[in-house]
């Protein structure tokens, strides 16, 4: 299907040379390099944030407090969260983005390769800042990922200038990733790589990086109005200035629902290449995959409110937030059909990159499902604030976007690191990790429909059972993830069974018509496609 | 498949990128007022007016039916003042101007300034209360142990919709010692 022309350009040694050592990744503008090190990174801070989650689920293995006090335990389910959001999950993609998007579209490298060096190497020292806030009087942040005000400005600790700070780092850097996306995409495709010719991942990312430039700018706007409100004596979210607490809620919605898409429409786009690629058909619907992306993100803005159904809002409002977020669930169905579509009657076969693509379709659905329960306003007051919610989220982001993450490393790592992953460790990490993450999340649903409430040290004692069961869920979790290390760390040190440049037979796209690992340069002369890649 | 040949402008991209983000940030900043315009409108977050409203119209009551009126008061955390209304709850036919007593007292050894804030639940009845004269206009200061008696008039808007027969008109009491003594605005009464 596809017709690639001229894609025997030079990989000659005279083009690999490069500084050696620290200096070539301090000031590397090379786009393989860049999504090497935000890749890292990210696997750096999901253990950081996932040891962070084992220190929760200790304190909570039994009822009583045993391990640690409870100030610090809000600290621990903060850090967790914004640790998992803004330096696990967002970074990967944006390291997936940097490798795979100018291989996807023929182009030499990003196109702003300079700030793409500025957008990575500035996260270290958001989280650097971060990380070391806890070591201040009075600790780090303890009030949520989400901080809300009042907790985040009157009875929030000094470190709270630190966690502003950290967040606006942090929102620069994805703004200049998202930048960096857009123009690359807008202006460097490969002659007759038209928008409708793009892999989904391209596309999905591409509304992303629209998704992070709209949104972005307001989150930095809250944590700025949160530090002026503390420090500055303005009244934004302060009643008794005439402020108005619930608007900070408005504010951050606004911003966190397009955030909870940020991070699920790039797994949509790598599970759209990954089906294809073991079910040996082509996707099913392209076109309807790219519109149900867009009218995802879309509406993605005129849902905020879900999550504020027990502020007190008028019925009218009410209304229409479950209606909006109901209508999410239509595009969402299509992409789900879509992927089912494509492997009807296909000839699967289950290799690593299958399995979690397929377990994310399945775990990703009953996150949806819980979604679609959460959005209707009545019974939401029964399970706000309250396990289902920990539940929904982590069954969308675990067993949906890490999930898809991980199934994109091991689909490209043979083209990354020109080894394959080690298949038995794979198979067995997918297994550990399947079973572990049901055990850890499933039963949330129940302890939540019971009225277990979140970001509780302490719970009743009708709890104790599944909580413990639940505890060594994530235990069995968190070390299952050790065995993805060892896989990653064999590749990257070069053992194993060496890849060609297509390993997987039915793979489509541009990046397989380089030899594996890449070259350092690919596409310096850009491919022409005369043929949809698909 | 021209655009594929034009040359690629980026840096004219990156301004209009760049000008985007900066207007998302103003916008954040926008909400705010719009936020609170919207409230005054709609009355959504519980809010009444702030400044004195027009007197009723006497020939306007409507005697066919009777509005219930509860009223509440409460100190912030921490602020060691009384705060209590003569009235706990009231009937009023719409249109009827009616005037309530409330009641402060400093009970620490030094002056002190407060404000209270009101709030109406359900919030659909918000704008349908109707201040012609409130402390809650301006802040209150009150000398160490003095008491101070504050009237508040009001009339309830004859097109009230029938549905409401109750609301609760609640007054939070906030310490507004310190931003009174700065000279900071509390409550905006140029209105
Ligand atoms: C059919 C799709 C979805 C629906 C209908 C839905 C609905 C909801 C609702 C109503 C809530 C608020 C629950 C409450 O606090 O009472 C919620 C919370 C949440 N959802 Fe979803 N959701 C969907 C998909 C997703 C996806 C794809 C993600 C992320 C990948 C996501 C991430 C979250 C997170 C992080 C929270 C909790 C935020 C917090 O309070 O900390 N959701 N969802
Ligand atoms: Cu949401």
């Amino acid at each position: 299907m596809s017709t690639v022309v001229d894609t025997h350009h030079e990989h000659d040694d005279h083009h690999d040379h490069k500084p050696t050592g620290i200096k070539r990744w301090l000031f590397t503008t090379n786009h393989k390099d860049i999504g090497s090190l935000y890749l890292l990174f990210s696997f750096l801070m999901f253990f950081a944030g996932g040891t962070m989650a084992l220190v929760i689920r200790a304190e909570l293995f039994q009822p009583g407090m045993q391990i640690v006090d409870p100030h610090f335990f809000n600290q621990m389910t903060t850090m967790h969260g914004l640790i998992m959001v803004f330096g696990a999950v967002m970074p990967a993609f944006t390291g997936l983005a940097n490798w795979m998007i100018p291989m996807m579209i023929g182009a030499p490298d990003m196109a702003l390769p300079r700030m793409n060096n500025w957008s990575f190497w500035i996260l270290p020292f958001a989280f650097i800042i971060m990380l070391s806030s806890m070591l201040m009087p009075g600790g780090g942040p303890a009030f949520g990922w989400t901080f809300y005000a009042p907790l985040s400005t009157t009875y929030s600790t000094d470190s709270t200038a630190l966690f502003v700070f950290a967040i606006h780092i942090m929102g620069i850097s994805s703004i200049m990733g998202a930048i960096n996306v857009i123009v690359t995409i807008m202006n460097m495709r490969a002659p007759g790589m038209t928008y409708m010719r793009m892999p989904l991942f391209v596309w999905t990312w591409f509304i992303t990086a629209f998704l992070l430039i709209a949104v972005m700018p307001v989150l930095a706007g809250v944590v700025t109005m949160v530090l002026t409100d503390k420090y500055f004596a303005t009244s934004f979210f302060d009643a008794a200035g005439g402020g108005d607490p619930v608007l900070f809620q408005h504010l951050f919605w606004f911003f966190g629902h397009p955030e909870v898409y940020i991070m699920i429409l790039p797994s949509f786009g790598i599970v759209s290449a990954i089906i294809p690629a073991f079910a040996r058909k082509p996707l099913f619907g392209y076109a309807s995959m790219v519109y149900a992306t867009a009218a995802i993100a879309g509406l993605s803005f005129l849902v905020w409110a879900h999550h504020m159904f027990t502020t007190g809002m008028p019925v009218f409002a009410s209304l229409f937030f479950m209606y909006m977020t109901m209508l999410i669930a239509v595009p969402t169905g299509v992409k789900i059909f879509n992927w089912v579509s494509t492997m009807w009657r296909g000839s699967m076969t289950f290799e690593p990159p299958m399995l979690f693509a397929l377990a994310f379709v399945i775990l990703f659905t009953i996150g949806g499902f819980s979604g679609i329960m959460l959005a209707i306003t009545p019974v939401d007051f029964q399970y706000h604030d309250t396990y289902f919610v920990v539940a929904h989220f982590h069954y969308v982001l675990v067993s949906g976007a890490v999930f898809s993450i991980m199934a994109a490393a091991y689909y490209w790592l043979p083209k990354w690191s020109g080894f394959m992953p080690d298949e038995g460790l794979a198979k067995l990490h997918f297994w550990c990790s399947v079973i572990s993450v049901n055990i850890l999340f499933f039963p949330m649903h129940f302890v939540g429909l019971a009225g277990m409430p979140r970001r509780i040290p302490d719970y009743a004692l009708q709890f104790a059972d599944i909580n413990a069961i639940v505890s060594v869920g994530a235990f069995l979790f968190g070390f299952s993830q050790l065995i993805f290390l060892a896989v990653v760390v064999k590749c990257m040190a070069k053992k194993g069974q060496a890849a060609v440049a297509k390993p997987w037979e039915g793979a489509e796209g541009l990046e397989w018509d380089v030899p594996s690992p890449a070259p350092y340069h690919t596409f310096d002369t850009p491919p022409k496609i005369e043929a949809p890649i698909r | 498949m021209s655009e594929q040949h034009s040359k690629p402008d980026n840096s004219k991209m990156i301004t209009r990128l760049l000008a985007s983000v900066v207007l998302m940030f103003a916008f954040g900043f926008a909400l705010v007022p719009l936020y609170e315009k919207f409230c005054e409108v709609t009355g959504f977050n519980g809010r009444t007016n702030n400044s004195a409203a027009a007197g009723s119209d006497g020939n306007l009551v409507d005697t066919t039916r009777l509005v219930t009126i509860e009223f509440h008061t409460r100190v912030n955390r921490g602020l060691p003042w009384e705060f209590s209304s003569e009235v706990r709850r009231l009937q009023v036919h719409p249109g009827e101007t009616t005037t309530v007593n409330f009641t402060a007292t400093n009970r620490t050894g030094r002056d002190m300034t407060g404000q209270a804030l009101p709030s109406v639940a359900p919030g659909e009845a918000a704008p349908y209360l109707l201040k012609t004269e409130c402390f809650c206009f301006q802040n209150q200061p009150l000398a160490a142990g003095d008491t101070a008696v504050m009237p508040m008039q009001f009339y309830v808007d004859p097109d009230i919709p029938n549905h409401i027969r109750t609301f609760t008109l609640s007054y939070m009491m906030y310490d507004m010692t310190e931003a009174a003594a700065q000279g900071r605005v509390v409550v905006d009464t140029s209105e």
